[in-house]
């Protein structure tokens, strides 16, 4: 213990067997699977994933891992989500994994016995599957619905449009989250109903896809409907569970951003010195890294109780919010950095810094996640 | 013996653990009169040294500093994680704190690492009973950052060496009888490094032979005391007192500064500031009033105190996650050598922002009815320079993880 740590706070943290194996294959895979020149490939791509990995993906088990061995997965949390993720997000790499694992998330939480035992299998076999949460109003709060849905004679009469529905081209199922006799319901969308109702969405992030799904006049039988009663719990734990993942991907991507950036400050020279010898840069990418680590910290705080009542939120608000700054700040001054080149397309601190923006606009930026704290705290 | 070879009982550890929570808990003194001390840097009158000597060494005495040292120097022989349930507890129960400060976390991991077993015997158990203190000379008066360019002199003559010269900074200086000292013994070696060498050299007493040394209490920017400059006049002192071979000065400073920035364990523990926290920022919030209500109740007051608060968790998480290898191995070293300017700068920022949430208080200082907390938070602002400036200023430390952790060139 240095003198300078407070040994009156004592947060927790902690890593899992399983996490610090996967971490380690995590590592590896997402390097060699995913290097930039695949991910700047897969843009112009329209899915915008490589569909060969995402089986390999559904091999390794990785679809299952948040799922219960009774359903098909392998029983471990969201906490062994957390270090795949991370890699991820290191790399660069996009596939609907995330979309799919919270999907599955919700299925877990809000779904009948039925629907678990039919959906969860597919998806830790390989389905990919999505949640359409986002609507018009841009509220991050899941309850605020204006997609309704109404029961009548044993079918489901679906009204509105949702946004921002990640990859729902490839997914086998989406889920909606809609407003039932103003309660908030989740309803189960197979490929076949979204057929026509999809449209591709101009994102700020070129790696990743996503799309309106216009809902006006479908209807869908009654068995599409999760248990209403387990609705709202259902939605607080994707909440969670999509802050949780996407505080990883950008934490993730932080330290690849900073990483690219020191292999420049190490290589270009201006006025005949190394620019990372210049302290106005090297100050700079010090103080990114720093808040690297503070975020990282927090991630793995945040996957170490994640679920508990109380600490296990207030650990992710912390998480989302600190990775979205630390990435943001990151990719910020990776185009700054870069001068010249940083302005153009053909370098790759844009990519990072998009995708930063894209990560802050899901499930909730720094500002949103301190005033949940707030809420909690004062 | 290394961390990992030691074995010791889960329940023996909280057992311990409770036992020392109890022992604060009784034994804390809690009618001080007088203003203490809140870091190891701000002790400035006798009053409050003599307080503090005698709190340690009662301390020390119950078994909760260097309860992890070796049992043949008067430490208690235990694991690592005794002492730090001790330094949590200590903490918890907001004791005053530790006094020797240097003793405890520079010279006696130095000593116990790379001391002979004659320098060993005669320090360490004078360190963990505040019977004998420590001071640092490093820094000198044209020589701040820049620690390699040193010049004070120290000469060999028979069997002693002769000091001249003058340290600054020096913490405790008119207390300590002993101060780790950096002198140049070859102005003439092949670079400003390799003319340096160590020395445990006594501050007063009949071991200095011959000459002086006095020192001069600097005043600080809060209007108190807590450090000196030391001036050496042919200040004589044995031989015996370089540590390791001359020339190697330097690589004995640089180990000592791992220890001091935390990037090297074997500290005695214990703790030697006193940290605000959220709860204590919290509360000031809730009290002090701005634009006629509670500060807290200012959304943009909120937000940034979640901000601190996170923050001040993220620097605890921190050097837990730096004992989770596989969560610290990206770039190692990473997270102690970060440890300094993350914790230094978060103090800093968060006692500036107290201020501001007192109004027309913010004005007061310490001694003032008016003052909030009676002026801690200025106070305690002014004094958190001494540790964004001292053991190597934020700017240094900036280079330092830029070029050891992120691998850029020298600036």
């Amino acid at each position: 213990m240095s003198a300078f740590d407070n040994a009156r706070i004592a947060p927790r943290i902690g890593l899992s067997e399983e996490q610090a194996q996967l971490l380690n294959i995590a590592e590896s895979f997402c390097r060699d699977k995913s290097p930039v020149d695949k991910v700047r490939v897969l843009i112009d791509d329209e899915d915008g994933f490589d569909a060969a990995l995402w089986d390999e993906i559904a091999e390794l088990g990785w679809l299952g891992i948040g799922v219960p061995e009774n359903y098909g997965g392998i029983g471990l949390g969201m906490a062994e989500l957390v270090p795949l993720v991370e890699h991820m997000g290191r790399s660069l790499m996009n596939t609907p994994f995330v979309p799919t694992v919270l999907a599955a998330q919700a299925v877990l939480r809000g779904g009948a016995e039925a629907q678990k035992e039919e959906y969860l299998p597919q998806i830790a076999a390989g389905a990919a599957a999505s949640l359409a949460l986002c609507e018009d109003h841009a509220d991050w709060n899941l309850q605020n619905l204006g997609v309704t849905a109404t029961l009548k004679d044993g079918a489901l009469d679906l009204s509105g449009k949702k946004y921002l529905v990640l990859h729902a081209a490839t997914a086998q199922l989406v889920l909606a989250s809609v407003a039932l006799d103003g309660q908030p319901a989740l309803v189960i969308i197979p490929a076949d109903a979204l057929a026509g109702r999809i449209t591709r969405e101009k994102i700020i992030d070129d790696t990743q896809r996503a799309f309106a799904l216009d809902l006006d006049g479908l209807t869908l039988p009654e068995a599409a409907l999760m248990p209403v009663e387990l609705a709202v719990e259902a939605l607080a734990h994707i909440e969670q569970a999509g802050a949780l993942l996407w505080a990883a991907d950008m934490c993730g991507g932080a330290y690849a951003c900073i990483d690219y950036t020191l292999d420049y400050l190490k290589t270009r020279k201006q006025f005949g010195k190394l620019i990372g010898s210049y302290q106005a840069l090297k100050h700079s990418i010090v103080d990114a890294h720093q808040a690297y680590e503070k975020a990282r910290s927090h991630l793995y705080s945040a996957a170490h109780v994640f679920g508990e009542q109380g600490e296990g939120d207030m650990a992710v608000h912390m998480a989302k919010a600190e990775a979205g700054e630390a990435y943001s700040f990151a990719a910020d001054r990776a185009i700054q950095f870069h001068g010249g080149f940083g302005f153009t397309y053909d370098c790759d601190a844009q990519l990072y810094r998009r995708r930063a923006i894209m990560g802050c606009a899901l499930f909730g930026d720094a500002r949103y996640h301190r005033r949940k704290i707030a809420a909690l705290m004062f | 013996m290394s961390d990992s070879e030691m074995h010791y009982d889960e329940q023996d550890l909280t057992a311990f653990s409770e036992t020392a929570t109890a022992w604060f808990a009784e034994n804390t003194p809690r009618d001080v009169d007088f203003m203490l001390p809140l870091t190891f840097m701000e002790v400035g009158t006798d009053q409050q040294f003599n307080f503090l000597r005698d709190w340690q060494n009662k301390v020390y005495e119950a078994g909760y500093l260097g309860a992890h040292w070796p049992k043949e120097y008067g430490g208690g022989g235990l694991h690592p994680k005794f002492q730090d349930a001790a330094t949590r507890a200590m903490a918890q129960a907001r004791t005053p704190i530790m006094l020797n400060a240097i003793g405890l976390n520079w010279t006696g991991p130095l000593l116990l690492d790379r001391g002979s077993e004659e320098e060993k015997q005669k320090y360490i158990n004078g360190i963990l009973s505040a019977e004998t203190i420590w001071c640092q000379g490093f820094s000198e008066p044209e020589n701040g950052s820049d620690l390699g360019n040193a010049q004070t002199r120290a000469v060999k003559d028979g069997d002693d060496y002769v000091i001249n010269g003058s340290k600054i900074w020096t913490t405790q200086g008119n207390y300590a009888d002993y101060m780790i000292l950096l002198a140049r013994t070859n102005p003439d070696a092949e670079n400003k490094y390799k003319g340096l060498s160590f020395f445990l050299a006594p501050m007063k007493g009949a071991d200095v032979k011959g000459g002086s040394v006095e020192t001069v209490p600097i005043k600080k920017l809060t209007g108190e005391y807590g450090f000196t400059q030391t001036f050496f006049t042919d200040a004589r002192i044995s031989a015996d007192c370089l540590m390791g071979a001359e020339g190697e000065g330097w690589l004995i400073a640089m180990q000592t500064l791992e220890y001091e920035r935390g990037a090297r364990a074997g500290q005695a523990g214990g703790h030697v500031m006193m940290m605000s926290d959220p709860s204590d920022i919290i509360r000031l919030a809730r009290e002090a009033k701005l634009n006629g209500k509670p500060a807290i109740d200012d959304p943009a007051v909120q937000e940034e105190l979640v901000a601190l608060m996170t923050e001040a968790r993220a620097l605890g998480l921190n050097s837990r996650r730096d004992k989770i290898r596989p969560l610290a191995q990206d770039r190692p070293m990473s997270l102690a050598l970060g440890s300094k300017l993350a914790s230094t700068d978060f103090y800093q920022r968060l006692n500036a922002f107290a201020i501001t949430l007192q109004g027309t208080r913010a004005a007061y200082y310490v001694g003032d009815g008016s003052a909030h907390d009676n002026g801690l938070w200025q106070r305690g602002y002014l004094n958190s320079f001494s540790a964004t400036i001292g053991g190597g200023t934020s700017q240094i430390q900036r280079n330092i993880i830029g070029e050891h952790v992120l691998g850029l060139p020298k600036s």
